[in-house]
């Protein structure tokens, strides 16, 4: 199955999320709330899933291929521009306000949780606002 | 799994005095879910050369792009992970943190943000940062920002009850 490998690294992200408390947004906010109830625990997730890639990245770009021996598809945008200020801000608002980011989101939508559902809707038709950028 | 969890909590915060700085939160999950995160974003470079940012995967599933694919098996992954997780651990499912409108409004600014700036905490936060991509640094710290400062309003302003 080609397939098989992507619909793994879907579980395991989501497994991942569930496990680490990303899926609950209460614990979104904490970790968001610097100068109140502060609870920087949510950062180990952070911490722990960019090491583990870090390296897995290193391997993989020297090889310049994948496992199959195909090429990666790697962003190449190297400036910073207005576009990823803008965009980054307001995504920092939403991600507050709801206390869910795409995945979480994603994941809890399919949980069947109410507001997950309309957070995914929603967040999609912001998608289609912004429309598509290259990249 | 409770236990198990929680036995290796404590004796890491026993072992490590600066993460007793965490106190009784959990540190283990936090720290395995992102190895977790991190393995898989290592699957899908090796095997498809794609980098695992969600707000991409999900973008291009619906709006078109190439990989479609490697997407639509990605987010059958989560979503199956999301099924069962209701029947399973419903507990790690909080609940919303404010009105329904609100979360909608947060939706439309989500999905708007992470289109332009062409990721979210996963493509920028995990991907982008361990590449080390100045783009995503920069994304990274400004999300972080405008997020901690939107919770700190809303906590100053007295929350939405």
């Amino acid at each position: 199955m080609k397939r098989a490998p992507a619909f793994v690294a879907g579980a395991i992200f989501g497994l991942g999320l569930v496990l680490s408390g990303m899926t609950n947004p209460s614990r979104i906010a904490a970790f968001l709330d610097v100068g109140g109830a502060w609870d920087p625990s949510l950062a180990l997730v952070m911490i722990g899933a960019i090491g583990v890639f870090a390296i897995a990245y290193r391997v993989i770009a020297r090889r310049a291929r994948t496992l199959g021996g195909e090429a990666l598809h790697l962003p190449t945008t190297r400036y910073v521009d207005g576009s990823l200020l803008a965009g980054a801000a307001v995504f920092g608002v939403g991600w507050g306000l709801a206390g869910y980011c795409p995945g979480p989101a994603l994941v809890s939508a399919a949980a069947g949780a109410l507001p997950a559902i309309v957070f995914v809707a929603a967040m999609i038709a912001g998608m289609a606002i912004a429309g598509k950028r290259p990249g | 799994m409770g236990l198990t969890t929680g036995a290796l909590n404590s004796v890491i915060v026993d072992v490590c005095p600066p993460i007793r700085y965490l106190g009784r939160m959990s540190v283990v999950t936090p720290l395995i879910g992102g190895f977790l995160i991190g393995l898989s974003a290592s699957i899908a470079l090796a095997f498809d050369g794609r980098i695992a940012g969600i707000s991409g995967v999900l973008g291009r599933l619906v709006f078109g792009g190439d990989g479609r694919g490697f997407r639509l098996a990605f987010v059958a992954g989560l979503v199956a992970v999301g099924v069962i997780a209701a029947e399973i651990a419903p507990s790690a499912l909080g609940a919303r943190i404010a009105p329904l409108p609100v979360i909608a409004v947060a939706g439309v600014l989500v999905g708007w943000g992470t289109r332009a700036a062409n990721g979210c905490t996963s493509g920028h936060g995990v991907c982008g940062v361990a590449r080390l991509s100045p783009r995503s640094i920069v994304a990274v710290i400004t999300f972080m920002l405008t997020g901690a400062a939107t919770v700190a309003i809303v906590r100053l302003a007295g929350g939405w009850s």
